[in-house]
């Protein structure tokens, strides 16, 4: 199934408030996984394989350093389905 | 009719018999280390779990450390050196291609004329020995045998780099198996994936140092995403595939003793194993570093010594680097 860019924002805020504590409504698309939310590289690819289960897609290891905001991740997510 | 050569048998079950733990005698801070690889106490605690590591001084080898834990392991078993049969050494910092260390170690403890080999697979080589030394037992290849994680690790770091040489510490682990009346060490589920290789690895090889000596002495690199990746989440299926050939579920056990990589992965092994609160887990990484080969029966000898797992605890115990490699077993403690 395909999700929307809605759904993968959701989603996706919803797996960051699971790893971090932070509330998920907080998690928008603008913010820096570094600098906004304070999320370190291991939590990033915690995250980032949650990620991969819930859509069913791959993000390459090498491709993580280029999410820096979680519209990245969101745009990355959506291309990336099948 | 046609010749049939004998086999060897050997008892129904194995389990270990006891165990001896030999560590760094020189405690270095996060503060000692953190100024070459431009960090803090902060930093190395947040993201690793770590505080201190034990260092042995230089002087100290390998094969020094791997007789002083095998020793106290003989000495745990209520047996003698000459009763061992087999000495198998896990280690990757024993930096002679030959004669094997274990040939060394099997000499100075008096358990000449065992059979001696050294085992290479990195932070999954003390999982890997108890593996064979099972087999071995039960196989009636061996009677008992001494299996040694021992690794100085600061013979083969860069202070320089940040990304694995910090977490690294020098120590070993022994523990004699041998037979049983009831099991003691479940099957050994293990592995590899040689296409991940270069994720943890030294910089350059000893050839390329004969040839380019200006490379300076060879040290250990890993990508460290990559690998926690690895171990976070493909690794507690290793561990649940463990316990299930055991035939023992995450409430039956007593104890879990991962390697000793990065408090991290451990607590991410806990939620992916839903291991009830009634677990104690091994975290001597705390305090000794990560130590390879040596962190697994280092961390159980810990945990026994201060009382908090006891003699017959079920414990899963898993190991899991370089290689990569990776091997996990239920195992009742001594």
């Amino acid at each position: 199934m395909a999700y929307t860019e809605q759904d993968i924002l959701a989603g996706l805020a919803e797996i960051v408030a699971e790893e971090t504590g932070l509330p998920a409504d907080s998690v928008t698309s603008e913010k820096s996984f570094t600098d906004d939310l304070d999320i370190d590289s291991l939590s990033m690819m915690t995250i980032v394989t949650h990620a991969e289960d819930k859509f069913s897609v791959t993000i390459p290891d090498d491709e993580v350093k280029n999410l820096s905001t979680v519209g990245d991740a969101v745009s990355f997510i959506n291309g990336a389905q099948a | 009719m046609t010749l049939q050569i004998k086999q060897s048998t050997g008892p129904e079950f194995s389990r270990i018999l006891g165990l001896g733990a030999a560590r760094g005698t020189n405690v270095v801070t996060n503060d000692d280390i953190a100024g070459p690889i431009d960090s803090s106490d902060e930093w190395i605690q947040q993201r690793t779990g770590i505080i201190t590591r034990r260092r042995s001084d230089a002087h100290v080898t390998v094969i020094d450390l791997a007789e002083e834990a095998a020793l106290k392991a003989i000495a745990a078993a209520g047996i003698t050196a000459q009763e061992i049969d087999a000495v198998i050494l896990s280690t990757v910092t024993y930096f002679h291609q030959t004669p094997a260390g274990a040939a060394l170690v099997a000499d100075r403890i008096g358990a000449t004329p065992a059979a001696a080999f050294d085992i290479s697979a990195a932070c999954a080589g003390y999982s890997y020995g108890i593996g064979q030394a099972d087999a071995l037992v039960r196989s009636g290849g061996a009677r008992n045998v001494l299996v040694i994680g021992a690794e100085k690790m600061s013979d083969f770091i860069d202070p320089t780099d940040r990304s694995i040489s910090f977490l690294l510490g020098d120590g070993a682990g022994a523990a004699v198996v041998g037979p049983s009346d009831t099991p003691g060490i479940g099957p050994t589920i293990w592995g590899s994936d040689g296409s991940k290789a270069q994720t943890i690895r030294q910089t350059h090889s000893w050839q390329d140092l004969r040839t380019q000596p200006e490379l300076g002495w060879p040290t250990l690199r890993q990508e460290g995403q990559t690998v926690f990746k690895w171990a976070a989440f493909q690794m507690p299926v290793v561990a649940q595939q463990a316990l299930d050939a055991a035939g023992v579920t995450a409430d039956d056990i007593q104890v879990f003793v991962p390697h000793q990589a990065n408090m991290r992965i451990i607590d991410q092994f806990i939620k992916q194993l839903k291991l009830p609160d009634t677990v104690v887990v091994g975290r001597d990484i705390a305090d000794t570093g990560n130590t390879s080969a040596a962190s697994i029966p280092l961390a159980t000898d810990r945990l026994l010594a201060e009382g908090q797992a006891k003699s017959g605890d079920l414990s899963l115990q898993i190991g899991f680097g370089a290689g990569l490699v990776y091997a996990a077993q239920v195992v009742v403690l001594p």
